[in-house]
């Protein structure tokens, strides 16, 4: 069926009775992928329900583990067969794009998701309880903060495993995310995505009301961005008279004019083309962390238990700028004379607004979500540069991104005192001469943050920054090397204090992890200093996928 | 493909980094010796570079070239020219003596927790930040001299910020504030620096479309590539703010004396002798190559700071009561000189400046080590604790002088050469520039000898009556570098030999399209 099939069922329906409707077409092994991702978080919920509770952990890991790397199999295997490039094509009748950007993308999030469930899974980091090992998370998320039922499950050694399956969950929708080749399927990606982290967000062990305040203004601010993006989206569809990118592209370039009769009087009217575009840009933007719409990132950074702001801030900000990109450059380009000076204006604030806030801070956890909030700003840069050189450096950015910050929230699940993680800086004072390893990976982490070359984050700043400038965008890029600089000044007064400040007598202890955060951060340096020294060949996948299919 | 000199010049002291790194705790003194053999091993390569280059041969000589980031337009293009050349030695011969001189810098104070091993940390820096000079003096890759450029600073900081002088022990949690705000100071200004001129380099990439120097020079010698005006002068001042930082330029001069005054001895010699060396050399080397016109265009306003740093620098540097920032200061006033031969845009301006790169990192050197074997033997750095040394320790106070007497460039001694050489090219195109900056050369006297005069004559001070002279490893580190400033001040032929053909390529560079004739041609 053509891409403009689901409209066509609308407007068949009313001029004749249906009396035979075809079974959808479903492409199962070029959606693959998702497919395999969502069967196992169903599997998953399965386990909880079925698999004694012993067992539960080591069954869940296993599934997820599994699944995750099948589906990146998956991806591989369609990439290498040319649906990234020559064979993209649009697939489950119209709904899903099977292309280069979607196909990188999802690699990334699995990739990214699959090291975070490593640290979801990690349970040596806090002391044995109760003849229990115990991980990140509640043991009886029902259970009141503080009541005696929370003493009782945790003394009963519950844990909370269905952590597993709603990362499943999240990771499913954030496949779709990117790919979603109508507005319909976008919502409802956006919506599978978004629940689970909410309630992943609610299940800290340690600090609970906060970690339940994270989740319910996450939740109550993101439920505002959903209903904007709906409203945005009723909006597109009274204009082009479809939800499809497709169509709705042909529409907004104009070389679509056939009126549906029963939106005769609203279809091709550009004030709701500009009020729901900006609707719709405004929920992705709310996703993906940029100023003004960041106010929640820092308190649901901080709140959530430490691998959830990981694995959040990597792949939330890879599928959600995936679907920006995608809105912006199928559907939107027609518009781009519009969008370009807005977005100009949200990449400048969101820079120069993450950087500055971020000095103030005093707490990691919140001084790597200003971070995470200005690098949005820099990958915000090479989305503007509307070329494919601008969509293949995002995608870059976006993959040495997601694993420094995956990296660098693993080594905060590391640093403890008696009341958990120490997260206030002051705490961190010394760590280096303490355990100069621990110090030494997170100031890798840092400067890849910082942008210092010879790691990540230089390359994919400079790929960006280059696509801007190329684009015209070159004042765009010396607002970017300004917050760089004073970005680097609070990364840089992290290091001092780990390295230059003398340990403090209370200071925390840096806990031994087991084998399975090691292999996150790990996997993090490692990424960090291959995209720094030798890119080319990252580089040349990001190129080859810089290509949407329309 | 024939042996990859200049590659493995520079990859040996970072193979050393990582081997010193990877000693263990206990092994402190093995990790010295580790570290010395290879600063060693480096200078043998870099004798090797040094014989192996012919002076009146190709502009740029033992030149490899593989491709990198073909996305990014990225080479790894290498290749020397006389001055790089110089310049490597500099290095290669400087990193041994700093080595030796802060043999114990690095020593724990007590024995804290086993897995912290600063010893080890110390020398692994040094040679990685040799490392990385080596390469920059050698990429003939825009963005590749970007990468070290930039990457340099993260084993500097950590030089300056982790290792104090002995002379603070008492009040630790005071020195330990000053130094880390030296390093963070240090760090921020040249990383704001860099970072304009990653925008530059990012706006040179969008103009030429890819980042080799050569290329891109002889395109723009044969007119093939054309920059608008206004384009070619905010590049040219991406690139110039950057390696003004660097260099230092007043007034972005004030995070070195900071860093020298806080850093160890050997580190400062470090910072100012070595790292800031990159900054005029690629003032020389990208500034006027890739830029000549805006060059030229903004040659008044650098000539008047240049002045302004050499005469400030040298006012500050009499009025200071802290030897290593006097040290600091006079070298500002220096790099003023060196500054002011290369924009004078004559041949003796920049030969003279080249020279005085290497002759500035060897008084600079001699003189800041033995203040720093001063300090260590009384715990203070300031001159009013001193007094009389030359009676207790003559060596000291004698290898002291000559030091001093090469600052200021006394005639005999190998800066004066330099210093005659950058006024002589100044005088030839700007008088009036060349007689403010002779100012310059009588406060050097000033300070050299006040400071001389305070510290190593005079009644001894009882503080001092018991100060050791000279040991044999300091003898060993001082020894050399004055016997060099000698025999570089009495037959400078050689140096200037290897330099003046790179020096008229880059002439040529910039004054192609100079209508103005050649003032020395017309002699």
């Amino acid at each position: 069926m053509s891409a403009t099939a689901v409209h066509n069922l609308w407007t068949m329906a009313a001029a004749d009775p249906i009396d035979k409707i075809d079974a959808p077409k479903i492409e199962y092994g070029q959606l693959a992928p998702t497919l395999i991702v969502i069967g196992a978080a169903v599997i998953g919920v399965l386990i909880e329900a079925f698999v004694p509770r012993k067992s539960r952990y080591y069954a869940q890991l296993f599934v997820s583990v599994v699944a995750l790397a099948a589906a990146f199999a998956a991806v591989v295997a369609l990439a290498s067969g040319g649906y990234g490039t020559t064979k993209a094509r649009i697939a489950a009748m119209g709904a899903i794009a099977v292309d280069g950007p979607a196909l990188f993308l999802q690699g990334t999030i699995l990739l990214a998701g699959l090291v975070a469930i490593f640290t979801f899974a990690e349970r040596r980091l806090d002391p044995v309880t109760h003849g229990n090992r115990i991980d990140s998370f509640v043991a009886q998320a029902g259970a009141v903060p503080g009541s005696a039922g929370e003493q009782a499950a945790t003394k009963a050694g519950f844990t909370t495993t269905e952590v597993f399956p709603l990362a499943l969950f999240a990771i499913g929708g954030m496949l779709v995310f990117p790919a979603a080749n109508d507005l319909l399927t976008l919502f409802i990606a956006l919506e599978v995505f978004s629940l689970p982290l909410y309630l992943l967000c609610a299940l800290a062990r340690r600090k609970r009301l906060m970690s339940q305040e994270a989740a319910v203004k996450y939740f109550l601010l993101g439920a505002f961005a959903s209903a904007f993006t709906l409203f945005g989206i009723a909006l597109i569809y009274g204009y082009a008279g479809s939800v499809s990118y497709g169509t709705i592209a042909k529409v907004v370039d104009g070389t679509l004019t056939t009126v549906d009769p029963a939106l005769a009087g609203t279809m091709g009217n550009d004030a709701l083309l500009l009020i729901g575009a900006a609707m719709i840009v405004m929920g992705l933007l709310f996703k993906v962390g940029a100023v003004p719409f960041h106010m929640w990132t820092p308190d649901v950074y901080q709140g959530a238990p430490t691998p959830v702001t990981g694995f959040m801030a990597a792949a939330t900000k890879v599928a959600a700028f995936g679907a920006l990109l995608r809105l912006l450059y199928v559907v939107l380009p027609g518009l781009r004379w519009d969008w370009r000076p807005v977005m100009w204006g949200v990449a400048v604030i969101t820079m120069l607004g993450g950087a500055i806030v971020a000095i103030t801070q005093t707490d990691i956890k919140r001084l790597l979500a200003y971070s995470s909030i200005a690098h949005a700003g820099f990958i915000l840069a090479g989305v503007i540069a509307t070329t494919e050189e601008g969509v293949s450096s995002v995608l870059f950015y976006l993959g040495a991104y997601s694993f420094v910050t995956i990296g660098a929230f693993a080594v905060v699940t590391l640093v403890r005192d008696a009341g958990g993680e120490a997260t206030h800086l002051s705490k961190w004072a010394g760590l280096g001469r303490r355990s100069p390893l621990v110090a030494a990976v997170f100031a890798v982490f840092l400067l890849a943050f910082a942008g210092i070359p010879l790691t990540s984050g230089f390359s994919g700043k400079f790929a960006v920054f280059k696509a801007a400038a190329e684009g015209g965008a070159g004042a765009l890029v010396v607002v970017g090397v300004i917050s760089s600089a004073i970005a680097a000044f609070f990364y840089i007064r992290v290091i001092v204090l780990m390295f230059f400040s003398e340990p403090k007598a209370d200071g925390p202890t840096v806990a031994v992890p087991s084998p399975l955060t090691m292999t996150t951060i790990g996997v993090g340096v490692a990424v960090t200093l291959v995209l720094g020294v030798a890119p080319q060949y990252f580089l040349d996948l990001a190129g080859q996928a810089g290509v949407f299919v329309r | 493909m024939s042996f990859p000199l200049l590659t493995a010049t520079a990859a040996l002291p970072a193979v050393g980094a990582i081997a010193t790194a990877a000693v263990p705790a206990a092994r402190r003194t093995a990790a010295k010796w580790l570290a010395l053999f290879f600063s060693l091993a480096t200078l043998v390569l870099a004798v090797v570079v040094l014989v192996r280059f012919d002076p009146d041969g190709d502009r740029y000589q033992l030149t490899e070239s593989r491709a990198w980031i073909s996305d990014f337009g990225v080479r790894y293009e290498l290749g020397v020219d006389g001055i790089g050349v110089a310049l490597i030695a500099l290095t290669a011969l400087l990193i041994p003596f700093i080595i030796l001189a802060g043999w114990h810098d690095a020593d724990p104070l007590e024995t804290k927790s086993s897995r912290w091993r600063p010893t080890q940390g110390f020398f692994a820096l040094i040679l990685a930040v040799e490392a990385m000079v080596i390469i920059s003096f050698e990429a003939t890759d825009v963005f590749l001299f970007y990468i070290f450029f930039e990457a340099m600073l993260i084993p500097m900081y950590f030089l300056i910020g982790g290792f104090g002088d002995r002379a603070h022990a008492g009040s630790d949690e005071k020195a330990s504030a000053q130094r880390s705000y030296a390093a963070v100071k240090f760090l921020l200004y040249n990383l704001v620096g860099g970072l304009i001129m990653l925008a530059a380099v990012i706006g040179l990439y969008v103009v030429a479309g890819n980042f080799s120097l050569q290329e891109i020079a002889e395109a723009r010698a044969n007119g093939s590539l054309d920059m608008a005006t206004n384009t070619e002068r905010l590049l040219f001042l991406g690139f110039f703010f950057a390696f003004a930082v660097k260099a230092p330029l007043w007034p972005l001069h004030t995070w070195l004396p900071n860093a020298m005054g806080e850093a160890t001895a050997p580190v400062a010699v470090l910072i100012t002798a070595v790292v800031d060396k990159v900054g005029t050399f690629a003032m020389l080397r990208f500034c006027l190559q890739l830029f000549p016109e805006a060059s030229k265009w903004a040659t008044p306003v650098i000539l008047v700071l240049a002045l302004i740093s050499i005469i400030y620098g040298a006012l500050l540097a009499v009025g200071q009561r802290d030897i290593k920032r006097l040290v600091a200061y006079a070298s500002i006033s220096h790099f003023g000189f060196i500054i002011l031969g290369i924009f004078a845009m004559t041949s003796q301006g920049q030969s003279g400046a080249t020279l005085y790169m290497v002759n500035h990192g060897l008084s600079t050197a001699a003189l800041m080590l033995v203040a720093g074997f001063l300090i260590s033997r009384r715990g203070s750095r300031l001159i009013a604790d001193y007094g009389g040394v030359q009676k207790v320790a003559p060596v000291l106070a004698g290898t002291f002088l000559v030091g001093g007497l090469a600052t200021l460039s006394l005639p005999g001694l190998a800066p004066f050469v330099s210093e005659f050489l950058v006024l002589v090219g100044a005088f030839a195109r700007y008088p009036a520039v060349g007689i403010i900056a002779t100012l310059g050369i009588v406060l050097a006297a000033l300070y050299t000898l006040v400071l001389y005069q305070r510290t190593m004559t005079g009644p001894v001070k009882p503080e001092v009556s018991a100060m050791p002279d000279l040991r044999v490893r300091e003898l060993v580190v001082v020894a050399p570098l004055i016997a060099l400033l000698i025999g570089l001040g009495v037959y400078p032929k050689p140096l200037s030999e290897l330099v003046n053909p790179a020096v008229k390529h880059t002439m040529s560079d910039v004054q192609k399209k100079d209508p103005k004739p050649e003032v020395e041609a017309a002699k």
